[in-house]
């Protein structure tokens, strides 16, 4: 409470909060609050400073269960509250908790508007690509074709893909991880955390009670390695349990190609998270299983001013401008007459 | 309407006829520059020093097609030498720049009233658009009015010989012909636009030019045309002495925002979407940057609600401003701002419904809504202002009311209030009220920090984030009490529920007796309104009352929670009559809060109500009060 004391080093338990969690045994969103709470302590900010914020659904009952401020709101409404809290608070570091069908069907509006203005707060989608709150209907982000409760015949729905939309929608920073993977998890919440803009991270999550083993090709030993690619910058698309399958360009698709013979990694398309164009990344969100290893890791991270700090360096330009505003003068404005 | 006439110097003999009081409309196409026209009209008579009220009425279309009945733009003052509350009944001086401005608009010119017409307008294909098969300019059917048909187009290309513009751009000043003629019929000076033209078309010179000769063309040709016999003079009001300005309510509701932040120490951030007539909130809070007001132009209305909470819970004074339809879609968000107990403002200002409706009209149909319309139990205080002045007050009050009791708050503008101007005096500082804030810096019990532990109003403590210790949740879900934790026990929900409307009806407590505006003890009928009908309905009963009849009348600006004296009062009549500009929605909660037969005198006309509508209502129920 003093001022006077350093702050002491703080540790993931100090994130816990009293609150009995209430999550399925065996969820994957327990996995990615551990990486949470280990990842907060590390970034040198008072725990005051954080603010949680979240809409409805099962991952959004995450802020109860992390002891910083805050705001589970409405279902889909998040990013929206999030952006209110940091306009007028920039020193907060703001982050939003959701899921696929709190951010991209119910709330897509504001998840769209808030990644276009680059408000420097962090977005974590819990994608299990089901309804688990509302006890299995499929969500925006269910494949085609999948019976849920909701399509007994199969869903007539084509799917969204979270970092497409992210990055259709001008996105600084996206990223990808999975739950099970909490190194890898880990890495991308602290990249995610010291990005300066809106941080958007797509975090594979099993539901174990509804889409059970949704993520089994990039999650499971046996497929893993075959089935996803680590995004490095700069180092060029291999992935396979012997790294020996590269992605290279063909006129502008992907192709999977075997390395060695005449193909060399330097023929391979290598990653460029910071490139200005979005186009590779783009490229990248579209790479889907079972035609195409799944990226993982950091899509794109490049600089823009964000949408606080230039809301408030109008407000300083005026103050510098004008003076700070008065009563007297707010009134006595415009055309004015005196009556005797 | 006249009382004296005296003759005017110069080279005519003209009479200048004395006048308490003048009702003018202007009416034209939606692009002939007819709320400028009013506008320009409104500041220059509010500047000379006659007291002034205004009613804009203009299309929701920008540019509805060109001469139709549909594209009708007009703009009524009423302009006085005595204290007045609505733009007038019945239009004294009609200028009607095109046959549909004609049509649409004579039945409320009074019997020998003046009738400005742009004769240049009375072609043969603006008369088909407005329905006319003859030329009323020449079939006689004015001969009730007096008439002054004017070449308004052809005197402003007169008057602007040499000028390097198109005849299309000099065309587009004839409206400021037609004010110079309106201003030497009503001797106003040119001054005060002719200074606005400078400072509004500086840049461009051969514009600035174009304009000011418009209007001193139609001055000139007032004064030379031996048409015109006698021109008007409305004397000064003796109104408060002060310094003043002309206030819209939008402006005012805006000016009311800024200065309760300033009160409070805190700054200001307004999340909107932009919806008319709400929208000029937005415009002229995004000016006052340099009062640390933020404006947020959020994607959507549940955005603007949502952002706002936001702001709030981070400590701000958040506040958000739309109409009917973004309260419909606000609700949800309303709701989570009653469960969190975050001090806000929601602004409706109330335009025709249901749906899309008449965006552009006025409606008091909202009053449910503000008061119900929300799932479960979810108690929103509602205030209203009277009128455009009042804005400003009532704006101030929402937040004393917000702060002290840790909850949103409606304001029940209309469109008549938004648009509508009037002369504000400025306040002094020392006038205004004091607005407490207290931010909690240390945990309020043994066991930490309770966000749901509330004091003697049953506000809980705001709590903002950045504070070492008092780190906290919230949300939606039902809390327990105390701390606030997420709670689905059946007693803790009940209490609540109770406590949370206890906490709203405690309101009451810290608010003004009733006024009643006649005979305080009671008596025959008492008539009993809220918001913008205020000017109608006072003027009305004190007509009657002038007139022998045992009427008094109640204005309410506090509508959930009403004041604790209200159900007496009632009760001190015999009879109560309740005008809205619905079919009965005050009536309605008066008769549930209060079991009083009260009759309700609706109007749901998209317009305000005529001070006769009123008077003969009264007039009737008391002629059949004496019959009995």
């Amino acid at each position: 409470m003093s001022n006077n004391v350093t702050m002491p080093q703080l540790t993931a338990k100090d994130f816990a909060s009293d609150q009995d969690i209430r999550w399925c045994p065996g969820c994957g969103d327990y996995s990615i609050l551990a990486q949470v709470k280990k990842v907060l302590p590390t970034l040198g900010i008072p725990r005051e400073k954080f603010v949680f914020v979240s809409g409805i659904g099962c991952s959004s009952r995450f802020p109860y269960y992390v002891n910083t401020f805050g705001f589970h709101s409405i279902h889909g409404r998040a990013p929206a509250v999030a952006s209110g809290v940091k306009i007028v608070r920039p020193d907060l570091s703001v982050w939003v908790i959701t899921g696929d069908g709190d951010a991209l069907s119910i709330g897509g509006n504001h998840l769209l508007h808030a990644i276009r203005r680059n408000l420097d707060i962090k977005i974590i989608l819990f994608n299990n690509r089901i309804y688990g709150l509302t006890k299995g209907q499929y969500s925006p982000t269910s494949e085609f074709g999948k019976k849920t409760k909701s399509t007994p015949m199969g869903s007539v729905d084509f799917p969204l893909h979270p970092l497409s939309v992210a990055i259709g929608a001008e996105a600084t920073f996206v990223a990808r991880s999975l739950d099970v993977n909490t190194k890898h998890l880990e890495e991308v919440l602290v990249r995610a955390a010291g990005h300066k803009g809106t941080a958007f991270v797509e975090v594979y999550q099993n539901c174990n009670i509804f889409n059970d083993l949704a993520f089994e090709y990039v999650a499971g030993k046996d497929t893993r390695d075959d089935h996803m690619l680590a995004l490095e910058h700069g180092k060029p698309l291999i992935f396979g349990k012997n790294r020996d399958r590269g992605i290279r360009l063909s006129g502008t698709t992907p192709e999977i190609v075997q390395l060695g013979g005449d193909v060399k990694e330097d023929d391979l398309l290598f990653h460029d998270e910071k490139a200005n164009e979005p186009t590779l990344a783009y490229l990248l969100s579209r790479m889907h299983h079972p035609d195409f290893p799944e990226p993982m890791g950091v899509f794109r991270a490049v600089q823009r001013p964000t949408y606080e700090a230039l809301v408030n360096q109008q407000i300083g330009a005026a103050r510098a401008q004008q003076g700070e505003g008065t009563l007297e003068a707010l009134f006595d404005d415009g055309e004015t007459w005196v009556v005797n | 309407m006249s009382t004296a006439t005296a003759p005017t110097s110069g080279a005519r003999n003209i009479k200048t006829v004395q006048l308490d009081e003048i009702v003018i409309r202007f009416v034209g196409d939606s692009g002939d520059g007819m709320q400028l026209a009013g506008t320009q009209m409104t500041n220059t008579t509010a500047v000379f020093g006659n007291d002034v009220v205004t009613l804009p009425d203009f299309p929701a279309e920008i540019r509805a097609p060109a001469g139709s009945l549909a594209g009708v733009s007009g703009f009524q003052i009423n302009l006085s030498s005595h204290d007045i509350r609505t733009p007038g009944d019945q239009v004294n001086c009609l200028v009607a720049m095109n046959p549909a401005g004609l049509k649409a608009n004579l039945a409320d010119l009074e019997p020998g009233g003046i009738l400005l017409v742009n004769e240049d307008a009375f072609g043969k294909v603006n008369l088909q658009k407005a329905g006319y098969e003859v030329n009323p300019l020449e079939d006689g059917s004015l001969a009730g009015f007096r008439l002054f048909k004017v070449p308004l187009d052809k005197l402003t290309t007169e008057g602007n010989k040499g000028s390097a513009l198109t005849a299309r751009a000099l065309g587009r000043c004839r409206n400021f012909t037609a004010l110079g003629l309106v201003y030497w019929m009503f001797n106003r000076s040119l001054n005060e636009t002719l200074r606005w033209i400078d400072a509004k078309f500086g840049k461009k010179p051969e514009v600035a030019q174009a304009n000011a000769n418009a209007l001193k063309t139609g001055y000139y040709f007032g004064e030379t045309c031996e048409t015109f016999v006698e021109n008007y003079q409305v004397p000064k009001a003796r109104i408060a002495p002060g310094r003043y300005r002309k206030l819209t309510g939008n402006e005012a509701v805006a000016l009311g925002l800024v200065t309760a932040a300033k009160l409070a120490g805190k700054e200001l951030f307004y999340g909107s979407y932009p919806i008319t007539p709400a929208s000029d909130i937005l415009h002229q809070l995004s000016i006052y940057k340099n009062y640390g007001v933020r404006t947020f132009q959020a994607e959507d209305e549940i955005a603007a609600m949502t952002s706002v909470i936001g702001a709030a819970f981070a400590g701000a004074l958040a506040v958000t401003g739309t109409s009917g339809p973004g309260v419909a879609l606000k609700a949800e968000g309303i709701g989570l701002a009653v469960c969190t107990e975050l001090p806000m403002v929601i602004v409706n200002v109330q335009r025709g419904g249901p749906s899309t409706g008449l965006p552009t009209k006025t409606e008091q149909a909202d009053l449910l809504q503000a008061v119900c319309g929300r799932n479960g139990e979810c108690p929103v205080p509602v205030i209203a202002p009277c009128t455009p002045g009042d804005c400003f007050n009532m704006a101030i009050e929402a937040f004393r009311i917000a702060l002290e009791y840790m909850t949103p708050v409606m304001l029940l503008s209309d469109g008549y209030l938004a648009n509508g101007a009037e002369p504000w005096m400025l306040p002094s500082e020392a006038s205004l009220p004091k607005l407490r804030v207290q931010h909690p810096t240390a945990p309020n019990s043994d066991g930490g920090f309770m966000p749901y532990l509330r004091d003697a109003k049953l506000a809980r403590p705001w709590a903002v984030p950045g504070t070492p210790g008092l780190e906290h949740r919230i949300g939606g879900l039902e809390k327990e009490d105390v701390s606030g934790n997420v709670s689905y026990d059946p007693l803790n929900h009940e209490h609540m529920i109770k406590t949370r409307a206890a906490k709203v009806a405690g309101i009451a407590k810290s608010l003004p007796k009733v006024e009643i505006n006649g005979s305080p003890t009671g008596g025959d009928l008492l008539v009993i309104g809220w918001g913008s009908t205020y000017g109608a309905i006072n003027t009305a009963v004190e007509r009657c009352r002038r007139n022998g009849m045992d009427v008094s009348s109640v204005h309410l600006r506090y509508l959930f929670p009403f004041q604790q004296d209200l159900g007496d009062v009632l009760k001190r009549f015999k009879r109560v009559l309740c005008p809205e500009m619905n079919l009965g929605q005050l009536s309605k909660l008066l008769r549930a809060t209060y079991l009083v037969d009260v009759m309700s005198l609706p109007k749901v006309q998209g317009k305000p109500f005529m001070v006769r509508d009123i008077a003969g209502a009264i007039e009737a129920l008391m002629k059949g009060n004496n019959g009995r």
